[in-house]
């Protein structure tokens, strides 16, 4: 059972959490096996391998399994010290990307799951939570990108370009089926050139799954929340 | 007087009662970091606060050399690659991985603790049952047989990242009459908890017991209030 060096993703397409470490190993040109789980029947691995939340994604290297996004992500910048540094080297820049890695993670996701998930008064609130912390972000890049955003290459995207990509990468398909608008680039430009120039990335784009699937996906979880609020 | 021999100024802005602050003195005071420690007046923040974390306008903060850094497990990771002596983390990545998936989980559990005593009703039991499957997840998966501490013989990072769970919790399910923390059902658990408070370190810098219950009952009594107006 040859399990040296051997590199193994659990993940869903539908994940953004799993689509992070994705990205992460693919930009770090790390070859790693991917196994699609059903969550609706999880396989027994990933049971095992994440006894605490049984959730994907879990990165299995070397036979050691690893869970939760944001700690694989900081396992593949450390043990591949090749390709991007996913997070600086400066240990006061690494504090300022952590911080607003948990902002984007916490705050962000969350209230926009809530967007996603909810109708009427409900979502009225979480949308106007959101453009507000989407508002936070934009006056906080200016510590990351005290300049103007700079061009986004496979060379240069560290771990806040693969947060705000696997949550917003798709914001005018989220756009087109909620119908309002998230990213305006008169009030949030930074976080527009920054979503633009990621969006361009081929690496980015080769790894999105099909617009009419990720429409498909958005619809679906739309139609569950509207029929969940009306009953 | 040799400006380079100069000290690294080390402030810490906290309060009291919050067992977020707890966990960057623990981490301090066991790597020997000398600082100067600031109790902020929560109802009335400074401006030394609002301008170093504008953007959650909490404690704790640590200010390094006039550098503002926010959030304490942000705060932890920083203070262990500055001040590297006796370390809070493993070396070994896969182990290092394993510790930072059991401080998230502290991150995301531990503000059910803080529920139990800002609800009631149906909301207070459900903040009970989070806490219980904190804790049973803890003592099923998280503490190893025969190890003392999360971090082995000595505390490390995962031990601090849990203190609401070895102080905090006891004294707030006390106050609010629930019995989540059951000896008899968390054996494991229980001694951590033990070992954990009897480290000279940690045991000489706790809040008081009395204190703390004296102004959950203010704070419990004005989150109701407001509640029913």
């Amino acid at each position: 059972m040859e399990e040296a060096n051997k590199v193994r993703l659990h993940g869903t397409w539908r994940s953004p959490y799993a689509k992070r470490v994705e990205l992460a190993l693919k930009l770090k040109g790390i070859a790693f096996e991917y196994v699609e789980e059903d969550l609706n029947n999880k396989s027994p691995s990933l049971i095992q391998f994440n006894p605490v939340y049984k959730k994907v994604p879990v990165l299995v290297h070397n036979g050691n399994p690893i869970a939760e996004s944001l700690c694989i992500i900081e396992y593949i910048d450390e043990t591949w010290k090749i390709g991007p540094r996913l997070l600086p080297q400066d240990p006061y820049r690494r504090a300022k990307v952590r911080f607003w890695a948990s902002f984007i993670h916490q705050q962000l996701y969350e209230t926009m799951l809530t967007v996603m998930k909810t109708a009427g008064e409900a979502q009225e609130k979480a949308i106007n939570q959101l453009l507000e912390k989407l508002q936070v972000l934009e006056e906080g890049m200016q510590e990351f990108y005290p300049d103007e955003v700079p061009s986004i290459t496979a060379q240069n995207m560290g771990i806040l370009e693969i947060l705000i990509c696997c949550l917003l990468g798709p914001y005018k398909l989220q756009e087109q089926v909620l119908g309002i608008q998230i990213i305006n680039p008169e009030t949030t430009p930074r976080i527009f050139s920054w979503l633009t120039a990621i969006n361009q990335v081929p690496l980015v784009k080769d790894s999105a799954p099909a617009e009419e699937k990720t429409l498909a996906l958005l619809k679906f979880v739309r139609d569950i929340a509207l029929k969940s609020s009306s009953a | 007087m040799a400006e380079a021999e100069a000290e690294s100024v080390v402030k810490l802005l906290g309060a009291w009662l919050s067992p977020y602050c707890y966990r960057v003195i623990w981490a301090l005071k066991l790597k020997a970091i000398p600082y100067e420690y600031i109790e902020e007046d929560l109802s009335a923040k400074s401006p030394l606060l609002l301008q170093s974390n504008p953007v959650h306008k909490k404690v704790p903060v640590l200010i390094h050399d006039g550098k503002p850094i926010s959030e304490s497990t942000v705060i932890l990771r920083y203070i262990e690659e500055i001040w590297p002596q006796n370390p809070l983390l493993p070396t070994d990545p896969y182990e290092k991985a394993v510790a930072l998936f059991w401080i998230k989980f502290a991150d995301d559990k531990s503000p059910s603790i803080s529920k139990l005593y800002r609800s009631d009703g149906e909301e207070q039991q459900q903040a009970a049952k989070e806490c219980w499957e904190m804790l049973e997840a803890m003592e099923e998966e998280g503490l190893m047989e025969g190890k003392k501490f999360f971090g082995g013989d000595e505390i490390n990072m995962v031990d601090i990242a849990f203190c609401s769970v070895a102080h905090w919790l006891g004294v707030i399910q006390d106050f609010a009459g629930l019995k989540i923390l059951e000896p008899h059902r968390f054996p494991k658990l229980s001694s951590w908890i033990l070992n954990f408070k009897s480290v000279p370190m940690i045991k000489e810098n706790l809040p008081d017991t009395d204190k703390m219950i004296a102004l959950l009952k203010r704070r419990r009594e004005m989150l109701l209030a407001a509640k029913s107006n």
